[in-house]
């Protein structure tokens, strides 16, 4: 039972990890860069939600709407003004624009919300009790993990069945063909950046209700785990992001429950770097020989 | 002229790299001396050549060698925490402090070289971004690591425990009367003496770039570069991959140690989350900054993104903002192909005038 509790508490923070996971994976897979400022778009969402439910009084749906309407905004619009002059620069170029956008986030952040964590209400009370109480689930938890199944089936669809999931793999595979196919590149990549930014703002949400404090550095450490679990599972692979901060959640959990939890974050990615020298490409990414 | 001409031009910058370090140290240690320089950058002097050394090393692995790494500041971590305790525990056999500082950074440069000996070899099969996360993740298990050592010196000798279940703590050591508390956890390393000085941090920028600049012009470093600019035709050559790939990545491993020791006994107590990601990506920044496989370009940078946030401190709140925004507008101003057309419109003599240069030479 005891085992089975540690576990759910692991699924719950990995279904968190796995959704900010897809939105790196999308945005890899497409852009192919690394947006480090992923994680500060995270935050953005948590302090707009927070702002949304406490200062405006709207309930929780219509906050976690508000956020992923901010984020997404955000999104293009740090695309469209940082990476896309950057199109045709080399990627570590785009890296370090990366870096400084989410300095720039986290910064500005502070000044207009002060260094101090803010407290965060959480947003669903209430457990279920299994087995005559020797075993709770919180809603939280359980709405988290559907929440963040629902989110992959869905992207999973978009991506191989809409025409602008079909435009997307196409931009992944050969930016050159698909300009040449009629597709339009730059918007692909700002509707990726967009649809990216807006999970950024419900994993925010969940996030901020699960630690119950907001800062402007909350985004930074679960972005960096996130990122972790998007190669975990295969960079750019859908299933892969969503398998990988799953199953990152609950090694962290269990790292933490039955070995130490000082050392929870060096045993995460002690496995992350075991798992990589076995498979190279992740667990389900795909390993594409060199042509020579 | 002409006997200066028949040199390469590759010497000729390494020579103006030397002279450049040479004459700024001796300003800026005249200006020293005479009271010139204000309290905060006489105390910023020692850190900046600790950068200045980071980047060169990162340098190495990223402009030279062509592998991008997340995790330099794990080496400097190694080197700065296996440096303080070598200095410390030699307190008493060894009274100059000058002698010590030496020894600590040779042992910080010994241990780092060995982490990177660690993460090298299984590492460097790896490719491109999964490099980078290897390495980040290294970082992040360094800091952890070092977070649940305590160590402490006595008469019988050096006593370390690690601490990963948080239930001991500093009196499990058993120190004898007299033994010294080196590193307490999570603490960090406490009541260090300082003994870094700007003189030593000036050799170690000099060494560090003798080493690095007739790597990079000897036969090894051009096998190095080959490897950067197409692997399967340098392996095609009978290039040693993972020999050199090793050689790089272990020598700047080493150097970064040496910096991270050099840093670590600047101050009178250090914590190892100093390390953590955002030191790897600020080096990482000088390195871009500076431009890659530039060492001269990485010296400058790294001094001036340096000063600039204490320059800029008069702005208070807002120094950060501005540093990320200079950040965002040197990448685009010095990438975007429309920016550079702009440039290349305005002052359309540049260009002509390098491609003369080029006949001419």
């Amino acid at each position: 039972m005891v085992f089975l509790s540690y576990l759910i508490s692991g699924i719950s923070l990995g279904s968190v990890y796995a959704m900010i996971a897809l939105g790196y994976t999308m945005v890899y897979g497409i852009a192919k860069m690394l947006n480090f400022a992923h994680g500060d778009v995270i935050m953005v969402g948590g302090y707009v939600s927070l702002i949304a439910m406490t200062s405006w009084g709207l309930p929780v749906w219509a906050a976690v709407v508000v956020a992923m309407v901010a984020c997404t905004v955000l999104g293009v619009v740090i695309e469209g003004l940082a990476y896309r002059p950057l199109r045709s620069a080399p990627s570590l170029a785009v890296l370090i624009t990366a870096i400084g956008v989410s300095y720039f986030l986290q910064n500005s952040a502070q000044l207009i919300f002060s260094p101090n964590p803010k407290s965060y209400p959480v947003i669903i009370n209430g457990s279920l009790s299994l087995f005559g109480g020797k075993l709770t689930i919180s809603y939280i938890s359980l709405v988290t993990f559907l929440v963040c199944v629902i989110i992959m089936i869905a992207l999973t669809l978009f991506t191989s069945r809409s025409k602008m999931g079909k435009a997307m793999r196409a931009v992944s595979e050969d930016k050159g063909a698909a300009q040449l196919m009629g597709i339009n590149v730059n918007r692909t990549i700002s509707m990726t950046f967009a649809i990216g930014s807006a999970l950024a703002a419900v994993a925010g949400v969940f996030l901020c209700s699960s630690y119950t404090t907001l800062m402007p550095t909350t985004g930074s450490m679960p972005g960096i785990k996130a990122f972790t679990a998007a190669v975990f599972g295969g960079i750019g692979s859908i299933p892969g992001a969503f398998l990988g901060g799953l199953l990152l959640g609950i090694i962290e959990a269990m790292a933490k429950a039955y070995i130490s939890t000082n050392i929870s974050n060096a045993i995460v990615f002690a496995v992350l770097i075991v798992v990589l020298l076995v498979r190279p490409a992740g667990l389900l990414g795909k390993y594409v020989p060199e042509k020579v | 002229m002409s006997k200066l001409k028949s040199i390469k031009k590759t010497t000729l910058v390494d020579f103006a790299t030397y002279i450049g370090v040479i004459i700024a140290f001796i300003i800026v240690n005249t200006l020293k001396n005479d009271g010139a320089l204000t309290r905060s950058f006489t105390g910023q002097l020692i850190p900046i050549c600790c950068y200045v050394v980071m980047a060169i090393s990162l340098n190495l692995t990223v402009g030279v060698l062509g592998e991008l790494s997340l995790g330099h500041a794990g080496f400097m971590s190694v080197g700065a925490f296996s440096g303080i305790i070598a200095a410390m525990s030699l307190q008493t056999v060894i009274p100059s402090p000058v002698l010590r500082l030496i020894i600590a950074i040779i042992v910080g440069a010994f241990f780092a070289a060995i982490a990177g000996v660690i993460i090298g070899i299984p590492v460097l099969r790896l490719r491109g971004d999964y490099l980078a996360i290897v390495t980040l993740a290294f970082g992040e298990i360094i800091k952890e690591v070092i977070n649940c050592l305590i160590v402490g010196v006595d008469s019988n000798g050096l006593h370390v425990i690690f601490n990963a279940f948080g239930s001991k703590s500093v009196s499990d050591l058993n120190l004898l009367e007299g033994g010294v508390m080196i590193i307490k956890g999570a603490q960090g390393a406490t009541g260090v003496k300082a003994i870094s000085t700007f003189t030593v941090g000036f050799i170690l920028i000099m060494i560090t770039l003798v080493i690095v600049l007739n790597l990079i012009r000897s036969r090894s470093g051009r096998a190095i570069m080959a490897l950067r600019d197409n692997r399967i035709a340098a392996e095609s050559v009978g290039i040693n991959i993972t020999k050199y790939k090793l050689m790089a990545f272990v020598i700047s491993s080493a150097l970064a140690g040496a910096a991270g020791a050099l840093y670590g006994l600047n101050f009178s107590s250090l914590m190892s989350s100093k390390f953590n990601f955002n030191t790897s990506i600020l080096i990482l920044v000088y390195v871009v900054l500076g431009g890659l496989g530039n060492i001269w370009g990485s010296i400058i940078s790294a001094v001036i993104l340096t000063i600039l946030p204490e320059a800029l401190r008069g702005f208070e709140d807002y120094r950060m903002l501005i540093y990320a925004i200079v950040l965002i507008l040197v990448m685009l101003a010095t990438n975007s192909p429309q920016i550079k057309n702009l440039v290349e419109k305005i002052i359309p003599r540049r260009k002509k005038g390098e491609e003369a240069d080029e006949e001419a030479a």
